[in-house]
């Protein structure tokens, strides 16, 4: 192994600066890394090996010319489900298996831009609807700290990617967990920012009010790093909210003094493994040594009822959005029928996996006359106390601590047949959707050799907060220093 | 909450979902189980409490009617399963 591919975006960026490597050098490493360990962990659906080349070659003639930002020439692996102009863009799914789409999303424009260079697309559950990345409709991706183990999902092929130095970042996207989930199941650092923080023009709709880009990296810094990059207003996102991106890495601080932070009762409680929940009580210590008062006396005690208004909202917003594939304009058609309604049918039973179909009959009975405000509206309303609950708790403190998941990652198969138990696992996570706020997951410990994650939550539009946190937490530990052996 | 298979039959045509038997009969166990674990939303009282619309409290977004380029037609068809000349092509919607 070419140990170029095990970089930081930053520690790789120092070495572009001062020219002992470049970024095609930097690209073919991952590239050649990419080419040994892919058969074993199926994170990517797409690999630009030429397209990436080219872009390094770019990137390289800008550092030449003294002309360098903090992502230039640094390989990313992109989610499949944001569009990138030119390379097909399938969600994972066999509805767009064939979909190039016309145009980049605003994310994708600004590490252009910024003279990234994009690697491929990574694995994902189809329509981003999953926990485990079995729900793509190609293949599983594997946990690449033991391969007989799912990487969460449903962001779990970027995830996997950064954790087996296929990519040196990814760039994924949370509905209910989806960032934070897998980069907890695969030792990784992942934030899901508040809600219209990052542009979402490009990004496939799974739940309008829920969705959102962020970065899947290896460390606090690179975290930092991408947000400046991908974080601020987009005309083209009438959700994305206009309010200034400040400079994150000038928060990356090593002490916690003066910092208040909540440990929030109900996310320690049943069903959680032992071994999870003592790491955790470690890590919170670890926060105290480093300055940060801890508060143990938070409840957010609508948190038992997130899962239902999650598993409502979530659906009934997909059913909508995805209405859209009916054969027609793009995407998998079955025209073998003899109405054009029937052929909508088709296409929809052929091209769409059963999650898929599970969570639109399941929004689709939640937004159907009779039970609309049995189901949404009810939803909607608990919805509003969950807020509430989080407003309160930030009154009083800077941030929350609490785990990524109750679990570490689970056995290939072991939830496969149990929608509820599979939906059970992001119960740590969808809360922060629901509530818009941001939220981070980084790396803090292992049970049997599998990572766990700790979630630090903060307010609406301070994520330079987590990003303190986590810088701070990785200067006392060695966690995200980490790496599987493959 | 018991869903019926005629229930399931109708949900899929609001959907307009084809599904195989097999489908539905998996479908109306699956979709009762999670219904049922909805109903613990019935013991929050929200008698007062409105509904939240969106995550962050946004007002309507306007903008200035402004032109700007379009993607050029042949973009915009070229994903098209069927098409002719400038159009999408699809089945008679008239007999």
């Amino acid at each position: 192994m070419n140990k170029l591919c095990q970089l930081t975006i930053h520690e790789a960026h120092e070495l572009l600066k001062r020219r002992e490597i470049s970024s095609v050098e930097l690209t073919k490493a991952t590239l050649e890394r990419i080419a040994e360990v892919e058969d074993k962990i199926h994170a990517c659906v797409t690999v630009t090996g030429d397209m990436a080349l080219k872009q390094a070659e770019e990137a390289d003639g800008c550092i030449r010319n003294g002309n360098i930002t903090p992502l230039a020439g640094v390989p990313v692996l992109i989610k499949d489900v944001i569009c990138t102009k030119g390379i097909r863009t399938t969600c994972s799914s066999k509805m767009l298996e064939n979909f190039v789409p016309p145009y980049d999303a605003t994310v994708i424009g600004k590490l252009k831009t910024q003279k990234a260079v994009i690697l491929g697309k990574g694995n994902m559950d189809e329509f981003a609807m999953g926990s485990s990345t079995e729900h793509s409709a190609f293949f599983p991706t594997h946990n690449p700290w033991n391969l007989g183990y799912v990487p969460g999902g449903s962001s779990g092929g970027p995830a996997a990617a950064v954790a087996g130095d296929e990519a040196i970042y990814a760039i994924g996207s949370d509905t209910g967990g989806s960032i934070r989930q897998p980069a907890g199941f695969c030792g990784v650092v992942g934030l899901k920012p508040t809600y219209g923080r990052v542009s979402r023009f490009g990004l496939v709709a799974f739940a309008s009010s829920l969705d959102q880009i962020g970065p899947i990296v290896k460390d606090a810094t690179d975290c930092a790093l991408v947000m400046n990059a991908i974080a601020g207003y987009d005309s083209m996102d009438s959700t994305s909210v206009d309010y200034p991106v400040p400079n994150y890495v000038s928060y990356l601080k090593g002490d916690l003094k003066g910092l208040r932070i909540g440990i929030p009762r109900e996310y320690f409680v049943e069903g959680m493994q032992s071994g999870v929940k003592s790491a955790l009580e470690i890590a919170i210590k670890k926060l105290k040594e480093l300055g940060a008062e801890i508060d143990w006396e938070v409840s957010l005690p609508s948190t038992k009822y997130a899962l239902a208004v999650y598993y409502i909202v979530a659906p009934s917003e997909a059913s909508a959005n995805l209405a859209r594939y009916d054969g027609v304009k793009y995407g998998f058609s079955e025209q073998d029928a003899g109405s054009v309604i029937e052929a909508t049918e088709k296409t929809r039973q052929f091209g769409f996996g059963t999650e898929v179909k599970r969570r639109i009959m399941l929004g689709t009975y939640a937004l159907s006359a009779g039970y609309y405000d049995a189901y949404y509206l009810k939803a909607q309303k608990v919805r509003t106390l969950i807020k509430q609950e989080y407003e309160q708790a930030f009154e009083k403190c800077d941030a929350l601590v609490t785990p990524t998941s109750p679990t570490v990652a689970f056995k290939l198969g072991e939830k496969l047949e149990d929608p509820m138990q599979m939906y059970l696992s992001d119960v740590c996570t969808l809360p922060i959707n629901i509530a818009g706020i941001p939220a981070i997951s980084v790396p803090a410990g292992f049970v049997d050799g599998l990572p766990i994650g700790m979630q630090i939550m903060g307010k609406p539009f301070n994520e330079e907060t987590l990003l303190h946190i986590a810088f701070a937490y990785e200067q006392a530990t060695e966690w995200h220093k980490s790496k599987p052996e493959i | 909450m018991k869903l019926s298979r005629q229930q399931v039959e109708h949900v899929a045509w609001l959907a307009r979902l084809g599904l195989s038997e097999a489908e539905i009969e998996k479908f109306a166990v699956e979709l009762s189980n999670i219904l049922e674990n909805f109903e613990i939303l019935n013991q929050v009282d929200t008698a007062d409490v409105p509904p939240a619309t969106h995550a962050v409290p946004l007002q309507s977004v306007f903008r200035e009617d402004q032109s700007s380029p379009s993607y050029p037609q042949s973009d915009v068809l070229a994903n098209a399963p069927k098409k002719e000349e400038s159009c999408f092509k699809v089945k008679p919607v008239l007999e």
